[in-house]
């Protein structure tokens, strides 16, 4: 195992992939003689060529619609928008082309396409680059949605992705790319699959279900709760769209408490819908109300104390955890 | 071997007799569509294309089985013409498990992977960006094929035309581009939508070539478009083609067609209608008769009758298919579980 950034696994799930399959090519702005707006396609130009690293005019629309038309015509099409804030413009096809022609088509065509996309704030990007969509496409049946929050997930989960036969929905962050973890080594093959969640931390108090970048948000928090004895289990969902809601609920049952944690809005988003999905289907085992921690409810804003005030901390995960794991079921988890 | 012998516009006899019988016959599927939908048997929206039967026929006259079309919600003529069987069309206009789409997609959404006819797509402009896409899934496995897009005047007002023809433009597609401008989008004049009154500056913004056709004649569309299909074929890019023609009956069976007059209408409809202008030529030019028209009209009927029948008779789709092909992914798109199954369930 080496250590290596999410920016570099995701770039060797790519050139991993596309000297696997000469089907596969990647498509965006920025994306070859600049390296990438994050670097993540960087040298990729160099040893595959014009030809399969195609940078495209500052055109959301015909970069997705470039995509499934060629997904379509038998290629294997990695879209890199630049940021999900401008996947918007692209949003028509995604939702009406992309998640709509297998079924509307009665089940003929596939197609094979995967958008990456960083999301995200915390960069001082102001209103309109600092936003997450995740739950406006997981709302789609026809579209998978995966954010996977480590570089051992992003690489084996882009080699999936790349893989699979339906679109999917790859959602980065923007302040992953230079977080670092374990990965095999080059050439070591793997892949992770996009319908699994994963526990990153066993706990038998409370469970934190997270995704994407607040999953390290997350293990700070329980790091510290362990601190005051108390136990948190940490869900990384990994996937949005198709959820892994048995990994939910096993662990709902096992600590009969739970805390939902992302970094976008609050209402009518993921984490209300993965709370709506515990009522329904584990009522039962709950002993206390969902807590659920946030971005909050706000545009993002410039200002560097404003940001961090909008942004979801570790701190507010562990107030959350607090409010509804009272001491007396610390201390009897603690006997 | 025998000489086939060349009788006008570079066609045979018998291949401007089939032209002629495919024009017939799409005409006639959309009247027995109409009385179909009057009949209750068809649901949702009903776009007709009479009227149009010259454009659709001399721009598919001009491609191979291989070729992809991907066209507008006004599709049926197009679907027919591209080889679909109209049992499968007519199926899928009644909703039933034996059309096309088997009975998931309706009047707006034909396919055929078979014929590549990739849809009827009902989000307008949506065509230009999946034909630029396929344009370049061609020039990328150096396939010899070309795609084409068939849209109405209303898309050229959409966001998708400018980035469709400035990606194909920069990177020589193999794509065409055909307005089929029948002067309305929905109620909308044409003349009130545009800017310029024709599409050439447009297509002179992107530096590609451009025809406009009249789209009531079926020859001279053929002509135009053999043009463009080659220069696609030969790696020369794309081309715009504009092919003027009208719409006989309202934008849906549900349209009045208040917007414009009976007197504009009676104009196209006696003077322009393509079927009689073809019939005229052929006569001119001796090459069709009374007795010929009649066995077209004959089996044209036969032909609609028999897929009417065919998709009354048909079952509707089975309850069960309604999460069928969702995804490849056999699960569907739904949120899942595997200890008790989906939540579908």
């Amino acid at each position: 195992m080496r250590t290596i950034t999410y920016r570099d696994a995701l770039r060797e799930a790519i050139r991993e992939e596309m000297r696997r399959d000469e089907r596969v090519y990647i498509l965006g702005e920025d994306i070859a003689g600049y390296g990438g707006t994050y670097a993540v396609t960087k040298g990729l130009f160099e040893e595959f060529g014009e030809k399969r690293v195609k940078d495209t005019p500052l055109a959301e629309e015909i970069i997705i619609g470039t995509a499934i038309g060629s997904a379509l015509g038998g290629l294997r099409p990695i879209a890199e928008l630049m940021t999900m804030n401008f996947s918007l413009l692209a949003s028509d096809l995604l939702v009406n082309s992309a998640a709509k022609f297998r079924y509307m088509f009665g089940g003929q065509p596939h197609i094979p396409m995967v958008v990456r996309m960083p999301a995200g704030g915390g960069a001082q990007r102001g209103a309109q680059h600092s936003q997450f969509f995740e739950s406006w496409y997981a709302h789609i049946p026809g579209l998978k949605v995966v954010m996977p929050a480590t570089p051992y997930d992003a690489k084996g989960m882009l080699k999936s992705a790349i893989r699979d036969d339906d679109p999917v929905l790859f959602i980065e962050h923007e302040l992953l790319y230079s977080v670092k973890g374990e990965v095999p080594d080059e050439g070591e093959e793997y892949t992770v699959p996009l319908d699994r969640g994963e526990i990153k931390r066993e706990g038998r108090d409370v469970t934190l279900v997270t995704f994407s970048r607040m999953l390290h948000i997350c293990q700070q928090a329980a790091e510290e709760l362990a601190k005051d004895g108390i136990e948190a289990e940490v869900l990384d969902l990994r996937s949005i769209r198709p959820i892994d809601l048995d990994l939910i609920l096993d662990s709902v049952r096992k600590t009969n408490r739970v805390v939902v944690a992302e970094e976008g809005w609050k209402y009518y988003g993921t984490g209300q819908g993965i709370a709506a999905l515990i009522y329904e289907h584990a009522f039962d085992y709950l002993d206390a109300p969902i807590g659920h921690v946030t971005g909050k409810d706000v545009p993002m804003p410039y200002a560097k104390p404003l940001e961090k005030a909008a942004l979801p901390t570790h701190a507010d995960v562990i107030a959350a955890v607090k409010a509804i794991v009272p001491a007396r079921a610390v201390a009897a988890g603690a006997r | 071997m025998a000489i086939r012998e060349v009788a006008l516009g570079g066609l045979t006899r018998e291949q401007l007799l089939e032209m002629h019988y495919q024009m017939a016959l799409i005409r006639r599927f959309e009247d027995k569509a109409a009385e179909e939908y009057s009949l209750g048997r068809i649901g949702g929206f009903l776009h007709l294309y009479i009227g149009q039967e010259a454009s659709g026929m001399g721009i598919i006259s001009t491609l191979r089985p291989e070729d992809y079309v991907v066209s507008s919600y006004r599709e049926h003529g197009h679907a027919i013409l591209k080889g679909m069987e109209p049992r499968a069309v007519m199926a899928e206009l009644l909703g039933k498990a034996t059309g096309c789409s088997k009975g998931k997609g309706g009047s707006m959404h034909m396919y055929s992977a078979e014929h590549n006819l990739i849809g009827g797509q009902a989000i307008v402009g949506a065509q230009l960006a999946i034909a630029t896409g396929l344009g370049f899934a061609i020039q990328y496995q150096r396939e010899n094929r070309v795609a084409v897009s068939l849209f109405g005047d209303g898309a050229v007002d959409e966001g998708a035309f400018h980035e469709s023809l400035n990606l194909a433009a920069l990177w020589k597609l193999p794509v065409v581009f055909v307005c089929e401008n029948n002067q309305y989008s929905m109620g909308m004049a044409v003349t009130k939508a545009w800017s310029v009154s024709s599409l050439e500056p447009r297509a002179a913004a992107y530096g590609i070539p451009y025809a406009k056709v009249d789209g009531m004649d079926v020859l001279a569309v053929r002509e135009a478009m053999l043009e463009a299909v080659e220069r696609a074929r030969e790696g020369h890019g794309p081309t715009l083609v504009e092919s003027n023609t009208y719409r006989f009956r309202g934008h849906s069976q549900a349209d009045p067609a208040y917007y414009r007059t009976r007197e504009e209408e009676a104009l196209w409809r006696t003077g322009k209608d393509p079927i009689t202008l073809f019939e005229t030529r052929l006569k001119e030019e001796g090459l069709i008769s009374d007795e010929i028209i009649a066995e077209h009209a004959q089996k044209a009927n036969e032909v609609v009758e028999d897929a009417a029948k065919f998709a009354e008779e048909s079952p509707d789709p089975d309850p069960d298919s309604l999460y069928e092909d969702v995804m490849v992914d056999p699960r569907g798109a739904i949120a899942w579980r595997t200890k008790e199954g989906s939540p579908r369930d």
